[in-house]
């Protein structure tokens, strides 16, 4: 059997998902070794044609010719794997679609009609079937690694499931809520960045998007008791992953 | 080049260009050995950020505007800092810029080495990727990915975060990392700049097409230091001046073939901003190391060759470890961190250099502390149409190459100025033309 021949495509997106894959720099060779590397733009010249083992997607849809290309890329790979906010929940783009897009159109562009656009950002998931989706806004590269081995093993990758709050405690930081009374989204937030911000005593702002049955109620119940001003507290779950958050914000 | 057939009459496109960062499109028509019309298309889609900034916190653009690209988050999350201060009349502590130049050091190295190695590099010898260049120079793709993991390892220590740092805010940063976890970092730098010197050389051996170009070019400038984490606005013209007047100057056209809008100067002139601009406006700010390493590449001075821009990337990362190993060898972590800074209604402007080039954002605040406008110019739309003139100017000399030769040609030159397509295709302002 030949190598598998991966795929990396690109939507909506700040192309962050994918640099991540650059940024392997120790296993960067060993990678492009261990699958053939058979489109990726930014990257390579070198397009070879599917079906592909495996896609990862980066990026949101935006437009109909988007909403049709992954149909396409779907009827050409065996797996489908969703990386990062946009992939995920039609990231920060998303915020379109709690406005009139006519307007945003206007008010950034000249030429309205010189500009294809649809009035909502969404995931990967609304358009066709996903078999493994990575949340983060980036994704942590060590998860995309191992998720990529995984199913290519075919076995289950090692990605943590719980939430930051419990990754902040294994990490030994000192609780931002409760030391510093800052709002922090850590308690309903997918685990997977190692508890970046608060290690720099900052809460976290969602950007890894909600763990399953988060309580975000009761989370801003208690962020409200402490004095955290309510806007602002919707604007921290209408940001990266508000798809995810709407009822957090809608209230 | 060995050349062969005349390409007479041809249309080239190359729908979706490779190692560029992000989404676009070539298009050359050639008619009778005459060239016809060029295009560099961007159809990334729009993601609006300036849109949906208004109504947002002025404590928000740091964290928002560096996902507009993962490749340069900190160039967006320093031009908003700088203008959010501004806005609200606050300068920062000396201490607490020079940390964000630390951090900025770590992203021009990371993504200059990207391009010079990954992206570039590969041109020049006639390779489809890196991948394939590690088969003909293994110990050179080493050596550029060693380099690279220092930049986003100083990303990481300073930023919290390589990809989209965590520890940028208005003001400042929430935590400065102690003495001890930057000097961890010193004898791997040290061994990085040894790698950059010699990539310096590595690439000032490459064969240079001869090419010129004689569009203005602009950069920051700062009185004592190579430019990168603010400054005034100069150029080749002549002109010296702030951000703010530098923005009243420059006309934002949007064309029907992008998402992106064409910058010019006074609404006509084409002009760059970029490493070549850096290079040949603040050739004597260069650091001690790198000065050395371009006179002994050759280089001139006043060097208008884009094809020798990864020539300049090189240097510009010799710069950036330089700069990080002088930074860490003074470095007192600022306590407290960041400056307060109080919301109140005004306008600032903020310019910093990103790798790709001169990066301003405007940002017009309410009393409240909410966002009522906001304008960001990245480098690449600035750079659009001088990247134009110069596949004009690389076509007219070169229509006796075949199509491949010459399509392949064009992607080089397109390359020459690492585009960041993300980056242009997000915003624009309109009516800025005063
Ligand atoms: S999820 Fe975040 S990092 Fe990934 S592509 Fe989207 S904006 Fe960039």
């Amino acid at each position: 059997m030949g190598k598998a021949k991966l795929a990396v495509w690109k939507f909506a997106s700040c192309d962050g998902c994918q640099l991540s894959i650059l940024d392997c720099e120790d296993e960067l060779l060993a990678i492009a070794d261990a699958v053939e590397i058979a489109n990726f733009t930014e990257m390579t010249r070198k397009v070879i044609d599917g079906p592909y083992d495996i896609s990862l997607v980066e990026g949101s849809i935006t437009t109909a010719d988007d909403a049709q290309r992954i149909v396409e890329i779907r009827k050409n790979s065996a797996v489908i794997v969703a990386i990062g906010a946009c992939a995920t929940a039609g990231g920060i783009q998303a915020l379109r679609n709690y406005a009139d897009i006519d307007e945003y159109v206007s008010a950034v562009y000249a030429h309205p009609e010189y500009i294809s656009t649809l009035a909502t950002s969404r995931s990967i998931s609304d358009f066709i079937k996903v078999d493994l989706e990575l949340h983060g806004c980036p994704v942590n590269k060590e998860h995309l690694i191992e998720l990529v081995a995984a199913s290519l093993a075919g076995r289950k990758p090692r990605i943590p499931q719980y939430s930051v709050c419990e990754e902040c405690k294994l990490r030994g930081n000192v609780c931002v809520v409760v030391a510093e009374n800052m709002p922090c989204l850590g308690p309903v937030t997918s685990a997977g960045c190692g508890a970046l911000c608060p290690a720099v005593k900052r809460g976290c702002y969602g950007c890894f998007g909600p763990m399953q049955k988060a309580n975000t109620t009761s989370l801003a119940i208690r962020l409200k008791e402490n004095g955290a001003d309510e806007d602002k507290l919707h604007r921290m779950f209408k940001t990266f992953n508000a798809t995810k958050f709407e009822k957090e914000f809608s209230s | 080049m060995e050349k062969k057939k005349m390409a007479t009459s041809c249309d080239i496109d190359v729908h979706g260009i490779a190692r560029i960062e992000g989404e676009g499109a070539l298009h050359v028509h050639i008619d009778d050995g005459e060239l016809k019309n060029v295009e560099l298309e961007i159809f990334e889609p729009p993601r609006f950020f300036e849109a949906f900034l208004r109504g947002r916190g002025f404590e928000e653009p740091p964290d928002i505007t560096a996902r507009i690209c993962g490749i340069c988050p900190v160039a967006y999350q320093m031009s908003a800092c700088l203008a959010i201060e501004d806005a609200c009349s606050v300068q920062v502590r000396d201490e607490i810029q020079t940390l964000r130049r630390l951090l900025y050091c770590g992203e021009w190295i990371q993504s200059h080495v990207l391009h010079v190695f990954l992206l570039h590099a590969p041109d020049f010898f006639g390779l489809e990727d890196a991948v394939e260049l590690a088969k003909i120079n293994k110990s050179a793709v080493e050596r550029g990915l060693f380099m690279k993991k220092m930049g986003n390892k100083l990303m990481e220590v300073v930023g919290g975060r390589a990809i989209h740092p965590v520890n940028v805010r208005v003001g400042g940063f929430y935590s400065a990392p102690s003495k001890g976890d930057l000097q961890d970092l010193v004898e791997d730098l040290k061994k990085a700049l040894d790698y950059a010197i010699w990539a310096v050389e590595w690439v000032a051996a490459f064969d240079f097409p001869d090419i010129n170009t004689s569009y203005p070019l602009v950069s920051l400038v700062h009185d004592t230091l190579y430019p990168i984490d603010y400054g005034t606005v100069a150029s080749t013209e002549g002109f010296n001046v702030s951000p703010k007047e530098f923005l009243d100057r420059i006309v934002e056209e949007h064309v029907a073939r992008s998402s992106a809008l064409h910058a010019k100067l006074d609404g006509e002139t084409p002009y760059l901003t970029g490493p070549m601009a850096r290079f040949n406006l603040n050739y004597d700010r260069l650091t001690p190391i790198a000065k050395q390493c371009a006179e002994a590449s050759g280089i001139e001075r006043d060097c208008r060759n884009p094809f020798k821009t990864i020539i300049m990337r090189s240097l510009e990362v010799v710069v950036a470890f330089e700069e990080a190993l002088r930074i860490i060898d003074n470095y007192v972590a600022p306590d407290p961190s960041y400056e307060q800074v109080l919301p109140r209604s005004g306008i600032g402007y903020g310019a910093t250099e990103a790798p790709r080039g001169t990066i301003v954002h405007r940002y017009e605040l309410g009393k409240d502390g909410l966002i009522k406008e906001a304008q960001i110019v990245p480098p690449t739309s600035q750079n659009q149409a001088a990247i134009e003139e110069d596949l004009k100017n690389v076509i007219a000399n070169n229509m006796d190459l075949d199509q491949e030769q010459l399509t392949n040609y064009c992607e080089t030159a397109v390359r020459n100025h690492d585009p960041c397509i993300s980056c242009s295709a997000h915003f624009l302002d309109v009516d800025i033309k005063r």
